[in-house]
């Protein structure tokens, strides 16, 4: 398969004054065209780093990110994010409708086909009659699928999502999980989706990438061998999926007692790191 | 509460002082306290008859004048310096500077820079206006908020689209802020740019009225510019709940449903 997103020896240290915080030391993986991929680790490993530099709102101190083979040197037009606070990264002052169809007005599509991108994009996350309604009079939940049908309209190569169910409640998080998988089958994109919860990340992901903690490296990358068709009730009670989640839990625990170790032996069936 | 009750609200200590006015003054025999009942005579005289465009137009045509130049000046000076940091640190001095300096004491050098025609006295309200407009600018675009920008930048969405879509709606209730302190100065100016070598107007009617001892006359320009800043906040209240009901909605739903 064809790699669509590449990041080769990436390391950010941030520069303050009198010390620098290395949030990243050296990251290396890559996730190939139409593949959900799932990025875990404790907290402070800097997973947000990681999804700002790939997004090219971040400049890596060292290393570099490859979007379809060209060098990301500033937010690339073929990649759209999700942020986690929703309520900041949409525009207040805009309709909902209108902060969908904002970043294709700058994609320079016209009004016929803005308008029907839209459109479909909010039928597609379920919320076709509140176009015309602004995001502070909608749920957390909704504002977060507006950002999302945001994202969809766009018409990416890549989805970025940055924690993006962490500030809902777990009702609202579930179907906004099935929302994010079923969007992911129908229209192929890629997803890189950054999160701290790990059923999340086995949940939704092909393959979860465990993040050590900080200095960071990719302590494992796992492939979930879960089926395509899941759902909150089977696949969560599948034993398979028991398993691959204390896996994971197991290595971030000892991500955090002190990254950098061997990962201990995948469980039965997991492909190795790097597949 | 109803729309009568809230005009009932509105205006019931304003009748009353009137009323208290009305009564206190009804057999007053100073010259210079003459009674509201005389005062509010002279208004129907003096003012309901030519005088209304001959005098009072001009002066608010020019306060409007002043109050719009300020305002693009103002806006337009604003994002740019509140856009870049290095020339924030280089223009806040003389910004502080400038804007100290009350602007009356300016009219002279306007007399010699622009004579005494409208130019000058626009000059006047300007001088005073831009400040409130351009300070509050500068916070408002300088205060923008980081993931919005990041969306922006995600998104292509960059030069005059941002400059519409994020930067000035972002700062338009701190615009909105500095216009409405704008306005309030821009009244004091618009009388005070009529008091010198000036020929029609409002202040300088009422300066006219004063040196011709016309009392009652005199009282009721004053009267009538009071009218006149109620009327305009008025306007400008009804234009703010109609530019910032974004913004209105967005601090409800902040604030939680109370």
């Amino acid at each position: 398969m064809s790699k669509t997103l590449e990041v080769r020896g990436l390391r950010k240290v941030y520069q303050g004054p009198g010390r620098s915080v290395e949030a990243l030391r050296e990251l290396t993986f890559s996730v190939a065209a139409s593949e959900l991929v799932c990025v875990v680790g404790p907290s402070g490993c800097g997973k947000t780093t990681l999804l700002r530099c790939a997004a090219g709102l971040l400049e890596p101190t060292a290393g570099e990110i490859l979007l379809e083979g060209a060098l990301v040197a500033g937010p690339p037009p073929d990649m759209a994010v999700v942020f986690q606070e929703y309520g900041r990264s949409l525009f207040p002052w805009m309709t909902v409708r209108a902060n969908v169809e904002l970043p294709l007005r700058s994609k320079g599509l016209a009004g016929d086909h803005r308008r029907r991108l839209a459109t479909d994009a909010l039928a597609a996350v379920g919320l076709g009659d509140v176009g015309g309604a602004y995001p502070w009079q909608l749920s957390g939940g909704m504002q977060q699928r507006v950002a999302i049908a945001r994202a969809v309209a766009y018409e990416p190569h890549v989805l970025l999502m940055d924690e993006p169910f962490a500030a809902v409640d777990a009702q609202t998080r579930a179907e906004l999980e099935d929302l994010v998988r079923s969007l992911w089958r129908r229209t192929g994109v890629t997803i890189v989706f950054v999160t701290h919860d790990i059923d999340e990340a086995v949940y939704l992901g092909q393959r979860v990438l465990v993040l050590s903690s900080s200095p960071t490296v990719v302590q494992e990358v796992l492939a979930v061998d879960l089926p395509g068709e899941r759902d909150q009730l089977t696949t969560r009670s599948d034993p398979r999926f028991t398993q691959l989640r204390s896996h994971v839990y197991a290595q971030i625990q000892q991500a955090k007692r002190g990254g950098g170790q061997p990962a201990p032996p995948s469980p039965e069936g997991a492909a190795a790191p790097g597949s | 509460m109803t729309a009568a009750r809230r005009v009932l609200v509105a205006t019931g200590l304003p009748l009353a002082l009137l009323g208290l006015w009305w009564l206190a003054s009804a057999d007053s025999q100073s010259f210079y306290l003459p009674p509201l009942r005389d005062i509010l005579a002279a208004f129907a005289d003096t003012w309901l008859g030519g005088r209304l465009a001959d005098d009072v137009l001009p002066s608010v045509i020019r306060l409007l004048a002043g109050l719009a130049v300020a305002g693009v000046a103002g806006v337009g000076l604003g994002v740019l310096i509140g856009s870049s940091r290095r020339l924030r640190a280089t223009c806040e001095p003389v910004l502080e500077f400038l804007r100290a300096i009350p602007p009356p004491v300016l009219v002279p050098i306007f007399i010699l820079v622009a004579g005494i025609g409208t130019t000058m006295k626009v000059l006047v309200i300007v001088s005073g206006c831009l400040w409130p407009i351009l300070l509050n600018t500068v916070e408002g675009v300088r205060a923008r908020d980081e993931l919005l920008e990041d969306t922006c930048r995600a998104y292509g969405i960059r030069g005059l689209a941002r400059l519409r879509h994020l930067v000035l709606p972002s700062a338009s209730p701190q615009i909105v802020t500095g216009m409405r302190q704008a306005l309030a100065i821009g009244i004091i100016l618009m009388v005070i740019s009529e008091m010198f070598a000036a020929s029609s107007g409002l202040g300088f009617t009422i300066i006219q009225f004063q040196r011709g001892f016309a009392i009652p006359e005199m009282w009721s320009g004053i009267l009538l510019l009071g009218l006149l800043g109620v009327a305009l906040s008025l306007a400008f209240r009804v234009f703010e709940r109609r530019a910032l009901s974004w913004y209105h909605g967005l601090r409800r739903a902040q604030r939680g449903p109370s």
